[in-house]
């Protein structure tokens, strides 16, 4: 509001040109670069270009191509790289699911026969996530046709908050949900697991951006200032606390650091872009300062405590450790001492750790994600020539140091720069929106993404404690598939609709013109 | 298969990932100072024999002229930094209404507030009976009345400039 004109850009450009050409042309760079993904784990692993080229390279090439046929038929003003940088990102994680599939990849399987120990918890499989990236490009079709015009949503807003928070709970139903790897975020439909946070991200950012379009006034005008800040009334501050509350909730029951800070940090972000205010930013950080630190000093919290114990120093927990209620860590890991003395047998350590009195955890999958970035180094190994299927879960919540083994510190950069490309194209078109509540919508959106992918890739690699987040179109998983790929496809409406030109008047007589939708 | 083929195969994929990210930024590139082929086909048609007579001709009647507004650009309010191109002269309508060419969203605009629209080659301001009005400059817009370039348009808490 208060953004002086010298500052504005010299031109921001309304384009008011379909981009279709560069759009299908980035989109075929993408085939070529999944295709050449996968021809390189071929020829490193077995000298030629691999069966799996044919059928999960083709397969993905004629899914993108129908997706790009949904989008120049039904927004052809849409932004041009959206499409084609998801599609890369899916072609990447497909093809180092396909390198990590257990029943494709040689190297695991002359492991097993030489006696290396092997990580076998959990399968990448390369065909599940060709399925998956099915029904996601079909929801993103089926998104690109049916939401004709985003605003309608803004009128299911509090429908669609209540479903949000109902999907959020569902894992804590009992017989509905179960704890897989020390967290509650899965809830079983039959022989299908679903991660409904994942969804509920989306309609989260429905109810905030609708709630904020009609607060934003008051929470923008009134209140005190005190120097360069200017403070909101009390009154205000309470939608700020109940999400505070909820997130805090999260931390106590789900015991997840990752997914509080994205849900509250969704929040203060759709807030600052609502208001303009920075105040907001500063009272949404001190309370998630507040909110941790509570957190750890809390008692029966010792998890959160552990996780930061891990994140500082994860070398006593490798394999095993334990942090005693004076604060120091032992290792129980196979070999010790109390690990022998326990039975000396998988599952040994727990039970030690447990006579100490103590909360057992192991570092051991963090660790090893690390050795495999440092292996990887500046270059990385090859595709198909590192062995990230060393770490646990390497597809899934560590695809991203697998990426560092095999691609370097050059392939994650390039990685993470196509992420930011989806973000600003993101904001972009938040900020070619015309209307308020798109506008909240289309930043939310892309802020709840690059959080996300801050939230996981920050993990694995160590610069804030690890949390079980996937990350966005690389890691193997259904519901993050289908997430993301409605998340694009709003996007690409939304762009479109943003990016079209302004319906000319026919006749343009009077106060009444009549002009042609479409 | 050699260790330096693998090297160099490996290298390759690197470039190959890098030059999609290059050329994603080329697209944005393009979008946002206009392709370098779109410069060079606007470039090529001005050398034309055909079309360099044309031009010459308004240039000079237009000199005594003050220039066109090419631009509209949002400088407060909530949709501050947003800009409308002119060229193609069609009316703009301003107000609450969601179907406004430009929607505002403050208490002080009334939902069919103001509309801009070209007529001999000036762009005039007209208010449609709006509760608290529209402002050129300092002056409330009682009657349709021709925009000077730089002069601010207050509607609300929303204030627009035509810019060359």
């Amino acid at each position: 509001m208060t953004s002086p004109p010298d500052r504005l850009p010299e031109q921001v450009p309304v384009a008011t040109q379909p981009r279709k050409g560069a759009s299908l042309a980035l989109l075929i760079f993408a085939m070529v670069m999944t295709l050449a993904a996968f021809a390189e784990v071929g020829l490193a692993r077995d000298g030629r270009i691999p069966t799996g080229l044919f059928g999960y390279g083709g397969g993905l090439v004629v899914l993108a191509g129908a997706a790009y046929y949904v989008q120049a038929r039904f927004a052809p003003y849409a932004d041009p790289l959206l499409l084609p940088l998801a599609t890369a990102l899916n072609g990447l994680g497909l093809a180092m699911i396909y390198r990590l599939d257990l029943s494709t990849s040689r190297d695991v399987q002359d492991a097993i026969r030489d006696g290396k120990k092997v990580v076998t918890s959990g399968l990448a499989s390369a065909g599940t996530q060709l399925q998956w990236t099915f029904v996601g490009i079909l929801l993103f079709a089926v998104t690109v046709l049916l939401l004709k015009d985003s605003k309608i949503l803004q009128r299911y807003m509090y429908t669609l908050g209540a479903c949000a928070i109902i999907l959020l709970l569902l894992p804590i139903v009992p017989g509905l949900g179960a704890e897989i790897n020390g967290a509650r975020v899965w809830i079983f439909i039959g022989p299908f697991s679903v991660q409904p946070g994942e969804f509920a991200k989306l309609l989260l950012v429905v109810f905030f951006a609708g709630y904020l379009v009609k607060k934003r006034q008051a929470m923008s005008l009134v209140g005190k200032k005190i120097g360069p800040l200017s403070l909101p009334r009390a009154r205000d501050l309470g939608p700020i606390m109940v999400i505070w509350l909820f997130g805090l909730g999260i931390l106590f029951v789900q015991k997840d650091l990752g997914t509080a800070l994205l849900y509250f940090g969704l929040f203060v972000s759709m807030l600052y872009i609502a208001t303009q205010r920075i105040s907001w930013v500063l009272i949404g950080v001190g309370m998630l300062a507040l909110g941790v630190l509570v957190a750890t000093q809390l008692p029966f919290l010792g998890h959160v405590n552990q996780r930061l114990s891990i994140w500082q120093n994860p070398e006593p927990y490798f394999d095993g450790g334990c942090l005693l209620p004076d604060g120091k860590v032992v290792s129980v890991a196979p070999g010790t001492e109390p690990y022998i003395q326990a039975g000396n047998t998988i599952g040994s350590g727990l039970t030690a750790c447990l006579k100490m009195g103590g909360d057992y955890a192991d570092s051991a999958q963090l660790m090893k994600g690390m050795f495999a970035l440092g292996e990887g180094g500046v270059l990385g190994k090859g595709l198909g020539q590192g062995e990230p299927w060393r770490t646990p879960l390497a597809f899934s919540d560590f695809i991203f140091d697998s990426m560092g083994e095999e691609l370097g510190l050059t392939g994650l950069m390039a990685i993470l720069l196509i992420y930011a490309l989806i973000v600003q194209r993101g904001m972009k078109t938040a900020i070619a929106a015309r209307d308020p509540f798109l506008k909240l919508f289309a930043g939310g959106v892309s802020f709840v993404l690059a959080l996300q992918v801050f939230v996981i890739v920050g993990g694995v690699t160590r610069l804030i404690p690890l949390t079980g987040l996937t990350t966005p179109f690389l890691a193997q998983g259904g519901s993050s598939l289908m997430a993301n790929w409605i998340l694009i496809g709003v996007l690409v409406r939304m762009s479109h609709q943003a990016r079209q030109p302004a319906p000319q008047s026919i006749q343009d007589e009077g106060m009444t013109q009549v002009v042609s939708l479409r | 298969m050699s260790e330096f083929t693998l090297t160099l195969i490996k290298l390759a994929f690197l470039a190959v990932l890098w030059l999609f990210v290059i050329a994603a930024v080329g697209v944005i590139r393009a979008d946002l100072f206009g392709s370098s082929r779109a410069v060079a086909r606007a470039a090529r048609r001005s050398r034309t024999p055909r079309r360099e007579r044309q031009p010459r001709q308004p240039r000079q009647a237009a000199a005594p002229q003050p220039r066109m507004p090419r631009q509209l650009v949002i400088t407060q309010g909530n949709q501050a930094g947003m800009t409308l191109d002119l060229s193609a002269g069609a009316p703009i309508t301003i107000g609450r209404a969601n179907d406004s060419t430009i929607v505002v969203s403050d208490d002080y605009a009334s939902s069919r507030h103001a509309r801009l629209y070209a007529q001999d080659g000036q762009w005039i301001v007209e208010d449609l009976g709006s509760t608290n009005g529209t402002y050129l400059g300092h002056t409330k817009v009682t009657h349709p009345q021709p925009v000077p370039l730089g002069v601010p348009i207050r509607i609300g808490q929303t204030v627009i400039e035509l810019r060359p």
